[in-house]
C-alpha cells in the first residue's frame, strides 16, 4: 500500500468520527502543515523518478482536494451549528410593542378644500384668494349691496372700526372683484377661505370656510352654470348619478339667481347622497350681475357670466358623516384624530379624491 | 311670510293641490321654508280665568293659581309669569297638551312640591308671537268664552316662505297668488274692488313737511266716524289666527289683514286724541314717545315721526304710539295709508333696534300706488264691522311716483339663460306678472309695475322670465376638461407642501377662529398692535389674533384636561397686524406639550425639548426645498419664548427676514394659564418672509456627481468659551475646504470636571473626501491641520490635547 493511501485511509477515519473545531483544526495541521502530511509528500515530488513523478502528483492533488472538502464542509457544519446554538440563545418576544410613533392628521376642512381644487383644476379653474379682513366696498358696495340693502341684514358683520368701513369678511365673494379689477376677462377661478358671521349657535359658527367660484367669458350662460355645479357635485361625492334641483332665489351680486339643492335620504341612520325625496341646500349661485361687471369695469355686453358659493364645512359634513359643525374648531384631540385624514392621502385625480 | 292655501284661494282659482302648490311655490323662487299642521291638539288649548293667585310656599318667584276653565272646574297651576294676577284672562294648557313651540307634552307635575296641573302659556309657547314675557293676556271680550278653545278647530297647514329681500310683493297673499297664477298655477282673481263714495269731509288736517331727508313722500287718509269697536267677527279671528297671529280689536285686526292680504301697512289712530292736525317731520333730537310694545324711545334727529301739536304720536311706518292708539272705546279713527321711503325706515330702525311687520315691509318697499287700495278695502271693513261713517279720502304728498319703463331686447334672454322660449309666451309672462307691454320693431317696451321695486334693467326681466319658465328648462353643459393655467400659483403650492410636511412629523392639524380672548393674544401680542371686533360675539373673542400660539394653547390645555399628555397640534392660517386689508400674515404654527417618550419598555422618558422642535422646523424648510446649509440660527426671539432656550432662523446668513421661531414657550405663561405638563416647546414659520424661487426644483438642482474614493473619519475636540455658538464652529469647518469636507457633526458637548469654568468642550467629527483621488495620510494630516487652525484662528477654540 502506497504512502499516499495510507495517508487518505487514516484521516477519512478520523474525519468521519465525532469531532469539534479544535480536533479538525488539529486535523488541519497534521495534514497541510508546514510539515504536514500532505506537505511532505509535496517536497517529495521531485525526488520521485520521472516516469512515476507525474502519476504520483496527480494522486496527491486528488487526495489532497478529496481531503480539504471534507475538511471545508466538516468544518461548515460545526459552525452553522454553533451559530444556531447562539440565535437560539438571542430570542426575543417579537410581539412586545414597537418603539411609539406619532401619527398627524390633515384637518378634514383642509382635505375638503384640496379635494375641491382638484376637481376644478380639471375644468380649468385655478385658484385665488383674498384677505380675510376687508373693506366694507368689496364686500358689499362692489357687489350691489349698497347700504341701507335690506340683504346686508342676511349678513350679521363684525367690524372692525365704528364707522363700518372695515370688516371681517362675510363671503368669499370679494375675491372675485379683487380677481377682476387685479386682471382682464376671461377669468376662471375658485377661492376658497375663511368667512365670518356673528352669528353663534348649534348649525352656525361666527368663522366658516366658504369657497367662491367665477367663470366670465363672452358666451357663458346658465347652461354651463348647471353643467359646472352638476360636474362638481358628482364628482366630490364621488358618485355616477346626483339629483340635483335648481331653483329660484335672490342674491344681489347675481341676476338671476338660484339656490341649489341635492337629493338625499336616510339610509340606517346614515346620509345617502344624490338620490332619495328628501332635498339638500348645498349653495347658491347665479348670472354675474351686471352692475357688479360694472363696478370691475369689465362691460357686461361683452363679457357674462357665472359665479357660485359653497359652504365648505357643510360639504366636508355631508360627505364624511360630521353631524356637529362646532366640532370643527374646538381642536378635540379625539375628534382631529377620528377626522383628520392622512398627509400621505392628497387628493388627486388620477389617486381619486380619497380612499 | 306664513300662508295658508285657503287665504291663497281668495286671490286664485285653482284645481290643484296643497301638494302641487308647495312644488310650485319653490320652483319660483318662493321658497317654503316648513309646513307646520295646526293639528286637532291644540282644541285643548282653553281659554281661561285666574281667580286666585297665593305665592309659592317653596320659591320665591313662582306663584300658585287657581285657575277657572270653565264649566265649574277650578284647576291649581304652578305659574312663574309676573303678569298671573287674579281676574286675568289667559291661556291654559291642561296635561296631555302639546306645547307648539316645545313639542313637549304636558303632564301632571310637582314643581318644588306642589302639583300643578298644566300650565298657563305664553304667546311665545302657542307660536303666536315672539313675547316671551309673561302668560298670554286676553281681553275682557273673551271672559265669555271661558272653558272654550281658543284656537279654532282646523287642521289647516301653515306654510312658512322664505321671501327674498327683492320681492316685497310677495309678502301679501296676493303677490304670491300672482306669481302662482303667471307660472299656470290658477288664475288670478279679480278683486273688483270699489271706491269709497264719500261726501263727508275729512276734517283733519294732514301736512308733510317739505324737510331734508323727509322719509314720508305720502299721506293718505281717511276718517272714520262713530264706531263702535269691538271682537272682530269669527271669520277675520280664524283667518288671523290661520297664520299664527293674535286677533286684538276688529280695527287692529282688520288693518293687519289688509297688510297681510295686498302688502299695504296701515295705521289707525284714535282721531279724538290727535290734537288739532297730524304733521310728519323730522324728530328733533332727543323727543320721546311712548309706542305700542309699551317701550318709551329716545329719538336722535331726523327720525320720520308722524306727530300732532302735543308730540310725536308714532314713528312713520315702524310703530304707532300708545297716546293715540284705538281701544274698544274709541269712537273716531283716523286710518293712514302711507309711503315711507325704505332707507329713512331702516335707518331710524337700526338705530332704535325696533323690527316690526310693517317695518320690514316699508324698508323693502310698498307699492306706492297701493294707498288708496289701502283705505278702500280697511275703510269700507271697518264699515261693516263697526259701523260708522267714512270721510273723502285726503292725500297729502312731497313727491309724484314715476312709473318705470324698460326696454328689452328678447334675444338677451337666450343668451343668459341658454334656453329659448318664444316671444309670445314671454309676453304673456310679464302681463301676468302686472307689466304692460308694447311691442316695438325689435324689442318689448315695459312699464315695470308699481309694487316691482327690484325691477330695474333687462337682465331682471331674464330672471323674471327664466323663473316662471322653471329653471329646469336651463340645459346642462358639460364643462370642457382643459386647464389654460396652472392651478395653483407657487405660494399656494408651498402652502400646501408645508401643510402636509408638518402634519406628516406627527402635528393635528387643528382650525381655530382667527379672532381670540383678549387675555391670551396679550400673552403672544409682543410688540403688535391689538386689534379690536368693535362687536364681538363675546368679550372672550373680542380682538384677531397676533399669533396663533394664543388658540394653540387654550386648546391644547383643553385637551390636557381631557386627560392627555403628550400632544402636538398645528395650524396653518392667518395673523393680523393691523385692522387694513391685507395687513396680515400666513402663519405655520405648531405646539407639543408633554414628553416625546413616556413610560416604554424600550425608551427612556424624555420631555419633549427645543430640539424636537428645531428638527421639524430644518426637516421641514429641507423637504420645502430650502438649502440648510445657508440657515442661520441665532437666540434673538420674542418675550413669549423661553430667552434661553430659543431661536430664530434665517434662510440664509444675510439675515434677511425672518423665516421661524421656535423654542419653550415662556414658563410664566404656563403659569399665567395654569397650564400643566412637564414641556411646552412650539414654532412659527413666517410662510410671507420665504422666498419664492424663481427657477423650479429641477432647475435649482447641481448637476449630478458622487465620488467612489475612500471617505476618511476623523474627530476633533475643541474648547471654547461657552458663548461660542456650535454653528460658529461648523461653519468654519465647512469652509475651511469646500471641496474635500463633506459633512460635520457635533457628537458631544461637555462642560465641567476637566474644563476650565466658563469653557466648554465640543466634538466634532467631519468627514473628508476627495473627488479625484483617495487621499493618503500625508494629505489627511494637512486638511487636519487646517481644519484645526481655521477653528482655532475663527473662534477661538482651542483643540483638546
Amino acid at each position: 500500500m502506497s504512502d499516499l493511501k495510507k495517508i487518505k485511509d487514516e484521516f477519512l477515519s478520523k474525519l468521519s468520527g465525532k469531532l469539534d473545531i479544535s480536533k479538525i483544526n488539529q486535523i488541519k495541521s497534521d495534514l497541510f502543515g508546514k510539515s504536514g502530511l500532505i506537505s511532505t509528500q509535496f517536497k517529495k515530488i521531485g525526488t520521485i523518478a520521472v516516469s512515476e513523478r507525474k502519476k504520483f502528483a496527480s494522486d496527491l492533488n486528488i487526495i489532497k482536494d478529496e481531503l480539504q472538502d471534507l475538511i471545508n464542509s466538516k468544518t461548515n457544519e460545526l459552525e452553522s451549528v454553533e451559530i444556531n446554538k447562539k440565535l437560539e440563545k438571542e430570542k426575543i418576544d417579537i410581539t412586545l410593542p414597537e418603539r411609539s410613533f406619532n401619527r398627524g392628521k390633515i384637518h378634514p376642512v383642509s382635505q375638503t378644500i384640496d379635494e375641491i381644487s382638484s376637481i376644478f383644476s380639471e375644468i380649468g379653474f385655478s385658484v385665488e384668494e383674498g384677505p380675510d379682513v376687508e373693506n366694507e366696498y368689496n364686500n358689499f358696495t362692489a357687489l350691489n349691496t349698497p347700504e341701507n340693502h335690506p340683504a346686508r341684514d342676511m349678513h350679521d358683520t363684525f367690524y372692525l372700526d365704528e364707522k363700518k368701513q372695515r370688516l371681517l369678511r362675510t363671503h368669499t365673494s370679494p375675491v372675485q372683484i379683487r380677481t377682476m379689477l387685479k386682471d382682464k376677462p376671461p377669468f376662471k377661478i375658485i377661492a376658497p377661505g375663511r368667512t365670518y358671521r356673528s352669528d353663534s349657535d348649534q348649525t352656525h359658527s361666527p368663522m366658516f370656510h366658504q369657497v367662491e367660484g367665477l367663470h366670465i367669458d363672452k358666451n357663458i350662460n346658465m347652461g354651463h352654470l348647471k353643467g359646472c355645479l352638476n360636474y362638481f357635485i358628482k364628482e366630490f361625492f364621488e358618485v355616477d348619478k346626483i339629483k340635483m334641483r335648481f331653483r329660484p332665489s335672490h342674491f344681489p351680486f347675481t341676476e338671476p339667481s338660484a339656490e341649489v339643492d341635492i337629493g338625499y335620504e336616510i339610509k340606517d341612520g346614515k346620509i345617502i347622497i344624490g338620490e332619495g325625496k328628501q332635498w339638500l341646500e348645498i349653495l347658491g349661485c347665479g348670472m354675474v350681475h351686471p352692475n357688479v361687471l360694472r363696478n370691475v369695469e369689465v362691460d357686461p355686453t361683452k363679457f357674462q357670466g357665472y359665479a357660485f358659493g359653497i359652504g365648505i364645512d357643510r360639504l366636508a359634513m355631508l360627505k364624511y358623516g360630521i353631524n356637529d359643525l362646532r366640532a370643527f374648531f374646538d381642536c378635540d384631540y379625539r375628534w382631529l384624530n377620528h377626522f383628520g385624514f392622512d398627509p400621505l392621502d392628497v387628493p388627486t385625480n388620477y389617486r381619486g379624491l380619497s380612499r | 311670510m306664513i300662508i295658508t292655501f285657503d287665504w291663497l284661494k281668495d286671490h286664485l282659482k285653482t284645481n290643484l293641490k296643497e301638494k302641487n302648490l308647495l312644488e310650485q311655490l319653490t320652483n319660483i323662487g318662493l321658497e317654503v321654508e316648513s309646513v307646520k299642521s295646526l293639528s286637532t291638539d291644540n282644541e285643548l288649548f282653553k281659554i281661561a280665568e285666574i281667580i286666585k293667585t297665593e305665592k309659592h310656599p317653596n320659591a320665591d318667584r313662582l306663584k300658585v293659581c287657581d285657575v277657572n276653565i270653565g264649566n265649574n272646574e277650578i284647576k291649581k297651576v304652578v305659574c312663574g309669569a309676573e303678569n298671573a294676577k287674579e281676574g286675568l284672562l289667559t291661556i291654559y294648557a291642561p296635561p296631555g297638551a302639546i306645547i307648539p313651540k316645545t313639542k313637549t307634552k304636558l303632564e301632571v307635575a310637582k314643581i318644588r312640591g306642589v302639583t300643578s296641573y298644566g300650565m298657563l302659556c305664553s304667546e311665545s309657547e302657542l307660536d303666536l308671537s315672539n313675547e316671551s314675557d309673561g302668560i298670554t293676556e286676553l281681553s275682557e271680550e273673551y271672559k265669555k268664552n271661558i272653558g272654550k278653545s281658543y284656537f279654532s278647530k282646523s287642521k289647516k297647514k301653515l306654510i312658512d316662505l322664505s321671501i327674498t329681500p327683492n320681492r316685497p310683493d310677495c309678502l301679501g297673499i296676493r303677490g304670491i297668488a300672482r306669481d302662482l297664477a303667471a307660472s299656470g298655477f290658477g288664475k288670478l282673481v279679480d278683486l273688483g274692488e270699489k271706491k269709497i263714495h264719500s261726501k263727508n269731509r275729512h276734517s283733519l288736517k294732514v301736512k308733510i313737511n317739505k324737510e331734508r331727508g323727509q322719509g314720508c313722500t305720502t299721506f293718505g287718509s281717511c276718517l272714520i266716524t262713530n264706531v263702535k269697536n269691538s271682537e272682530s267677527p269669527k271669520w277675520l279671528k280664524d283667518k288671523l289666527m290661520s297664520i299664527g297671529q293674535k286677533p286684538i280689536s276688529a280695527i287692529v285686526d282688520i288693518t293687519n289683514y289688509v297688510m297681510f292680504d295686498i302688502n299695504r301697512p296701515l295705521h289707525a289712530y284714535d282721531a279724538n286724541k290727535i290734537e288739532k292736525g297730524i304733521i310728519v317731520r323730522n324728530s328733533k333730537s332727543g323727543e320721546e314717545f311712548k309706542a305700542l310694545d309699551n317701550k318709551t324711545y329716545k329719538l336722535e334727529s331726523g327720525m320720520c315721526v308722524i306727530s300732532d301739536n302735543n308730540g310725536v304720536l308714532g314713528l312713520g311706518g315702524i310703530i304707532g304710539g300708545t297716546r293715540s292708539g284705538t281701544e274698544f272705546n274709541t269712537k273716531n279713527i283716523l286710518l293712514e295709508s302711507a309711503y315711507f321711503e325704505p332707507e329713512s325706515i331702516r335707518n331710524t330702525a337700526k338705530k332704535l333696534n325696533l323690527d316690526t311687520d310693517a317695518k320690514f315691509r316699508f324698508e323693502r318697499g310698498i307699492d306706492p300706488l297701493s294707498i288708496e287700495d289701502g283705505l278702500n278695502k280697511a275703510a269700507k271693513l271697518i264699515k261693516e264691522i263697526c259701523g260708522g261713517e267714512i270721510s273723502k279720502i285726503d292725500i297729502q304728498k312731497i313727491e309724484t311716483y314715476k312709473t318705470k319703463k324698460i326696454k328689452f331686447d328678447p334675444n338677451i334672454f337666450e343668451k343668459i339663460s341658454g334656453f329659448k322660449i318664444s316671444l309670445k309666451e314671454m309676453i304673456k309672462i310679464l302681463k301676468d306678472l302686472g307689466f304692460e307691454v308694447k311691442k316695438d320693431k325689435k324689442r318689448l317696451e315695459l312699464t315695470v309695475p308699481s309694487w316691482r321695486p327690484d325691477i330695474s334693467q333687462e337682465v331682471d326681466i331674464v330672471e323674471e322670465l327664466v323663473r316662471i319658465s322653471g329653471y329646469e328648462k336651463i340645459k346642462y353643459i358639460e364643462p370642457i376638461k382643459q386647464r389654460k393655467k396652472s392651478t395653483l400659483n407657487k405660494y399656494q403650492k408651498l402652502f400646501h407642501f408645508l401643510q402636509r410636511s408638518v402634519a406628516s412629523k406627527g402635528y393635528l392639524e387643528a382650525i381655530t377662529w382667527s379672532f381670540t380672548d383678549k387675555r391670551y393674544n396679550d400673552h403672544f401680542r409682543d410688540t403688535k398692535k391689538e386689534i379690536k371686533i368693535i362687536n364681538p360675539i363675546s368679550s372672550e373673542l373680542g380682538v384677531l389674533r397676533n399669533s396663533i400660539f394664543s388658540n394653540l394653547i387654550m386648546y391644547i390645555k383643553k385637551n390636557l384636561d381631557r386627560g392627555f399628555k403628550d400632544l402636538s397640534l398645528f395650524e396653518i392660517g392667518p395673523i393680523f397686524n393691523g385692522s387694513n386689508p391685507g395687513e396680515q400674515n400666513t402663519v405655520i404654527c405648531g405646539l407639543s406639550a408633554g414628553k416625546k417618550s413616556r413610560l416604554s419598555w424600550i425608551e427612556k422618558d424624555r420631555n419633549i425639548d427645543v430640539f424636537d422642535v428645531k428638527r421639524d422646523v430644518v426637516q421641514t424648510l429641507v423637504e420645502a426645498g430650502y438649502d440648510s446649509k445657508k440657515f442661520f440660527i441665532d437666540s434673538e426671539t420674542p418675550n413669549y419664548y423661553h430667552p434661553g432656550k430659543s431661536g430664530r432662523l434665517f434662510l440664509n446668513n444675510g439675515k434677511n427676514q425672518i423665516a421661524a421661531y421656535f423654542g419653550e414657550i415662556h414658563p410664566n405663561i404656563l403659569k399665567q394659564v395654569d397650564m400643566k405638563t412637564e414641556s411646552l416647546v412650539g414654532f412659527e414659520i413666517f410662510m410671507d418672509n420665504l422666498k419664492l424661487p424663481e427657477k423650479t426644483l429641477r432647475d435649482l438642482k447641481e448637476k449630478f456627481s458622487f465620488s467612489d474614493y475612500q471617505k476618511s473619519e476623523r474627530d476633533f475636540a475643541f474648547i471654547v468659551n461657552k458663548d461660542v455658538n456650535a454653528q460658529d464652529l461648523i461653519d468654519s469647518i465647512l469652509r475651511a475646504d469646500e471641496s474635500l469636507i463633506k459633512n460635520v457633526k457635533v457628537f458631544d458637548v461637555y462642560e465641567g470636571d476637566n474644563i476650565p469654568e466658563n469653557q466648554k468642550s465640543i466634538a466634532i467629527s467631519v468627514t473628508i473626501q476627495s473627488s479625484q483621488r483617495t487621499l493618503n495620510e500625508n494629505d489627511l494630516e494637512k486638511i487636519n491641520n487646517l481644519i484645526v487652525k481655521t477653528v482655532e484662528n475663527n473662534t477661538g477654540a482651542k483643540i483638546r490635547s
